[in-house]
């Protein structure tokens, strides 16, 4: 049996429902970056060992370069392009800007998935809930403080609902 | 950029259908989260054709019983919902522990317990970009003919990498398999071998379809500690699994074993002997630390010394058994230093 050059997925990423052609070995990484044209979402190591590449399933966080798109038809997939509500940043991704926790900015977006997560489970997490729920997502800038104060300043001013 | 190679990906809809396919397809091999199949894969340290998905298979993850009547997990069960189970908080707390501390947050909600008990055994030498292993000629485990770390080795000594494995061993945990000649139930030991390549007794159309945790007489306790660099992060260097039965008391068995010092886990059970009959006390449970490292025997193939490795095994079975006994787990006796040692 030839091995499928394309095969179709239904995807549902940031809300709406995508249907692409893709070769059945390629990772949700691979798909959302290259032929969903959602470059939010970074490569880093691709095995798994930084989480740069972390988007939800399910509101969860996930690494997207070990994530097989056949296995996620029917959940909801969250990239960083689908945090803002409508023209309204997240809270998170407004507390990042203002107390400049990125710096280069390569694992910005999975961390503000990451703590996306973490407050929607845990809306007033204390500082080692917060360190815990990060710990894989690693910043090379090591720049952990501000990500931290960002995620307490996002947290205390609550979610809007967009 | 690491790809993946060329291969199918199968979707069967029931056990059965999974381990036909398997069965059809040599060379297929079964994903599950992939949280250690894919980076394997990503280099080249397996050739699969095809892999066959486990995750569009009903009812793979659900949780039964309690610590009275015994435990079922299925083997779908991802290691974070495992990690903050009720199921798992008691006398089967090693198993939770050890779920709670594989890798990242980020793995966990990925990664199944079936997968873990199953990861591949891993080297330096081994778990490295084709690239990387074809410089330095490739080794036994894969591509090549020499084992990298014990050049005249006729095996391979790849460390038996899972968290869980340990735990399940001291647990007496069984596992059920199924697979094209039916299912069948077995000692989670026995699950085992001790080589570094094949290193499972799983045959290859078989599914590990639930993990069960046997009820225990009376009151347990248990405890996992685990060695490693980064505690976010990485694979243990050492684990230490240890579970105690009482009779208002005193012990009644224990049990324990070993992760990443070998090829296989190590049951260390029968050196915890002594502790039968006692209410331990720390002079006790010192000396039996001290004794229950003999089959400890790493090798220089994972991360920090494997001289250091060996010497912190009693330093944290002392501090497992602690645990499991009521004491600051901290507060134990032994350590690595060498005397006179180090300045």
């Amino acid at each position: 049996m030839p091995i499928a050059d394309r095969v179709a997925v239904r995807l549902r990423v940031n809300g709406e429902e995508m249907a692409v052609m893709v070769a059945p070995y390629k990772t949700l990484l691979e798909v959302l970056r290259e032929d969903l044209g959602l470059t939010g979402t970074k490569h880093g190591c691709e095995l798994g060992e930084c989480s740069t590449c972390g988007v939800l399933v399910d509101g969860r966080p996930y690494l997207s370069c070990l994530a097989m798109p056949l296995d996620l038809e029917g959940r909801e997939i969250t990239t960083v392009e689908g945090m803002a509500h409508g023209s309204d940043p997240d809270p998170l991704q407004v507390a990042f800007a203002e107390l400049g926790a990125a710096q280069c900015g390569y694992c910005t977006p999975a961390m503000l998935l990451t703590a996306r997560a973490l407050l929607d489970r845990d809306p007033h997490p204390t500082r080692d809930a917060i360190k815990e729920a990060l710990s894989g997502v690693l910043c090379r800038c090591t720049g952990y403080l501000k990500i931290f104060e960002a995620v307490e300043l996002a947290a205390s001013r609550g979610r809007r609902h967009g | 950029m690491l790809r993946l190679p060329r291969l199918d990906y199968l979707r069967p809809r029931s056990i059965a259908e999974a381990t036909e396919l398997a069965a059809k397809n040599p060379g297929a091999m079964f994903i599950a989260g992939g949280t250690d199949l894919v980076p394997n894969l990503k280099r080249r340290q397996f050739d699969a054709t095809a892999l066959i998905s486990l995750n569009v298979l009903p009812d793979t993850r659900r949780i039964e019983g309690d610590a009275s009547r015994g435990v079922t997990i299925g083997a779908g069960a991802t290691l974070d919902e495992l990690a903050q189970h009720e199921a798992l908080a008691g006398p089967f707390r090693a198993l939770g522990q050890a779920c709670g501390s594989v890798s990242t947050p980020q793995v966990r909600t990925m990664g199944t317990l079936g997968g873990n008990l199953l990861v591949d055994p891993r080297c330096n030498y081994y778990n490295q970009t084709y690239s990387w292993r074809k410089a330095v000629g490739f080794c036994l485990k894969k591509d090549g003919d020499i084992c990298l770390v014990a050049r005249s080795s006729p095996r391979c000594w790849a460390v038996s990498s899972s968290d869980s494995a340990p735990a399940a061993l001291a647990l007496n945990a069984e596992v059920t398999l199924q697979g094209m000649e039916g299912t069948r139930r077995l000692a989670a030991a026995a699950l085992y071998r001790d080589d570094g390549i094949a290193y499972t007794t799983k045959r290859a159309d078989e599914v590990i379809t639930a993990v069960h945790l046997p009820a225990s007489r009376g009151r347990m306790t248990s405890a996992y500690w685990k060695l490693r660099r980064r505690p976010a992060f990485d694979f243990p260097i050492l684990g230490v699994a240890v579970a105690i039965t009482w009779d208002e008391g005193a012990v009644r068995a224990a049990r324990g074993a070993l992760g990443a010092v070998g090829s296989h886990p190590v049951d260390i059970t029968s050196f915890l002997a002594p502790l039968q009959g006692t209410r331990p006390t720390e002079d006790l449970i010192t000396e039996v630390a001290q004794a229950a490292d003999k089959p400890s025997r790493p090798l220089d193939n994972t991360d920090l010394s494997h001289y250091w490795r060996k010497r912190m095994t009693k330093v944290y079975i002392e501090r497992a058994l602690r645990d499991a006994c009521g004491f600051e787990p901290l507060a134990g006796r032994l350590t690595a230093q060498v005397r006179g040692g180090a300045r």
